[in-house]
């Protein structure tokens, strides 16, 4: 695609003739005096040239993500299958039969349970990492470094090294907790398989891996927060715990918020933990939406049926668009 | 009183010093065992006896060798880095050009189809990779590396563009009105002034792209299955498991070697990133 830049001159002038006032953000205020002499210039807004620069990524968006959105939308009504050309529309089958069956039903129940359990243990985890690491102290990097390494190494990966520490025979946990006797060397805890240990072992990982996340956006939300009024606080004799409860975790709102509105997309719509770990067993017990979508619509071949249990994701991704729109407003407001 | 409140900020110096330590112990642990597995003997690694958490034999090479000289892990290193260069091209490519054009020529428009645009990075793989697949099947493109270089620009492209967009605004306008009044049209004063002095926002840009390559999963799995072509993030977890058995050794050295480095360049560009996330709920 070919950047074809009109002659700013020239769409300058006929911005300048049918001029709406240039958008009087604060700095475009300070500097309108200079805005007048420069004009002639060619400076200001230039919508032809913007259009033409911007519309080689906008064009890319449709075709990749407006397209196939569409397109799982025109599936989901058919019976498109893998290695099938012909296709015909079927009306609400596909969700009918969704609906009835029970793998579907666990996978909305774990997607819903997992994201809410994850996301109420991350946020009380990065609060307290988050304050503990606000103030520099020697070492204060190294640590960061540590502390990050689940959320920047490859989540595939992350979740290999789970997969070794949870080993039916070799797990390390295993080994700590038949040498502090809790648990019997003859009966040892399957970590993997069995319904209620996996689904732990799922919601841990994703702990893991989100916990680092939410620190650093809540660190750099707290950078934000004036200093003064919690030690304001602290002088008039508010103990640490109460002006954390009651000044500094109350004006932490908007940014964990944020926090929460990513992490609860970061969970809910993965996969990968959830295939690596368990592929979704023993019995569908820690089948989620999207591992489910691609049991369903890639090895088994039915993509009308993966992409309509797919489609599900999106009420939820509504609700965190908006979510994000407000936080966003609120921002610009105040 | 004098005396509680010392006693107080001692009481919080030792709960922020056990939380660190805690939680340091716990996220940064399986990292830890990555590299005993990475190092240890097989007959000591599989041994219940043996205390896990040290080595009861000397530590070996062997697993290193097995990954590098028997497996396709160099090739899936090459191919990664392979589509990480091309789809960091294709991004700035793409979305330099667009952030200028929302941060400075379009005005209110412009914010608003920049917000547009940062709301589809939050569309997921998840949603897209089943429709995507047909496409890619289509085009001729599965089971080559081709397919992901088309479809992973649709996941950096929204989010480079909205980190950009903020670089952008926090330029003075007066660079460029000065570039023009001597001279330069606007587009030139884009090229020459406002893009070389961007570029701490474009390499922050070109990290994000690369280490996204690194970390993708679902693509990768459904467009590619011929072993030669897999990325290291599938190859890893999917190909170094031959039947049911695993190679712990090897597959912890493999998660280790692809993992610490991109951690660490990542954490040199943290902050930068997490301003994007950070979509303005924080000023400054």
């Amino acid at each position: 695609m070919v950047m074809n830049p009109v002659t700013p001159s020239s769409s300058a002038e006929k911005q300048a003739q049918s001029s709406p006032p240039i958008s009087a953000g604060p700095e475009g205020s300070q500097l309108k005096p200079k805005w007048d002499k420069i004009k002639s210039a060619g400076a200001a807004q230039s919508p032809l040239l913007g259009a033409a620069m911007f519309s080689p990524a906008v064009l890319y968006i449709l075709l990749l993500i407006a397209a196939p959105f569409m397109l799982a939308i025109f599936y989901a009504f058919s019976d498109a299958r893998i290695g099938s050309s012909e296709m015909h529309f079927v009306g609400l089958e596909n969700f009918r039969s969704i609906l009835q069956s029970p793998s579907f039903r666990k996978a909305v129940d774990n997607s819903i349970i997992f994201t809410v359990v994850a996301q109420v243990v991350v946020i009380i985890c990065s609060t307290a990492l988050a304050i503990a690491l606000e103030k520099p102290f020697r070492g204060r990097g190294f640590i960061r470094f540590l502390i990050l390494l689940p959320w920047v190494a490859p989540v595939s990966l992350g979740t290999i090294g789970f997969k070794w520490i949870l080993d039916s025979i070799y797990s390390v946990i295993t080994w700590l907790l038949i040498h502090i006797h809790l648990v019997s060397p003859l009966n040892p805890p399957m970590w993997l398989g069995e319904p209620g240990l996996a689904m732990g072992s799922v919601i841990a990982v994703h702990c893991w891996r989100l916990i680092p996340f939410s620190t650093v956006i809540l660190l750099a939300g707290m950078t934000a927060i004036p200093k003064e009024i919690p030690e304001a606080a602290a002088i008039d004799g508010s103990g640490f715990w109460r002006t954390l409860f009651q000044i500094s975790i109350p004006m932490m709102t908007p940014i964990i918020s944020v926090a929460v509105l990513f992490g609860t997309i970061f969970t809910f719509t993965d996969m990968t933990v959830v295939y690596i770990l368990t592929a979704g067993g023993p019995y569908d017990s820690t089948q989620t939406l999207p591992s489910l979508a691609f049991f369903t619509g890639i090895q088994g071949s039915d993509l009308a049926a993966g992409a309509a249990i797919s489609l599900f994701l999106v009420p939820v991704l509504v609700v965190i668009a908006w979510g994000m729109l407000r936080v966003a407003h609120s921002a610009e407001v105040v | 009183m004098a005396l509680s409140r010392t006693a107080r900020h001692i009481g919080a110096g030792i709960t922020k010093w056990m939380v660190l330590g805690i939680f340091t112990v716990l996220l940064a642990f399986p990292f830890y065992w990555m590299v005993i597995a990475t190092f240890k003997q097989n007959i000591d690694l599989y041994n219940t006896e043996n205390n896990p958490f040290t080595f009861t034999l000397k530590p070996t090479l062997e697993h290193l060798r097995l990954l590098f000289q028997e497996t396709g892990y160099v090739r899936w290193l090459g191919n990664t880095a392979l589509v990480g260069v091309i789809v960091v091209a294709i991004t700035l490519f793409l979305s330099i050009p667009a952030a200028y054009a929302l941060a400075r020529l379009t005005g209110r428009w412009g914010q608003r189809l920049g917000i547009g645009i940062f709301l589809t990075y939050l569309v997921p793989p998840t949603l897209l990779f089943i429709p995507l697949s047909r496409v890619v099947a289509n085009l001729g493109l599965q089971d080559t590396i081709w397919s992901l270089v088309l479809v992973y620009p649709s996941i950096t492209v929204p989010f480079s563009i909205w980190l950009l967009m903020g670089f952008f605004k926090s330029i003075p306008r007066e660079l460029e009105d000065a570039a023009m009044v001597d001279g330069l049209t606007r587009f030139g004063a884009f090229l020459k002034m406002v893009v070389p002095i961007s570029m701490s926002g474009i390499l922050t840009v070109v990290i994000f792209t690369f280490t996204l390559v690194t970390q993708e999963f679902v693509y990768a799995l459904t467009f590619i299955s011929p072993e030669s072509q897999q990325m290291v993030g599938v190859g890893v977890p999917i190909f170094l498991v031959r039947g049911d058995v695993y190679f712990w050794g090897s597959l912890m050295a493999a998660c280790l070697i692809a993992s610490v480095p991109i951690a660490f360049v990542y954490n040199l560009f943290l902050d930068r990133f997490i301003a994007g996330f950070t979509v303005g709920a924080v000023k400054g």
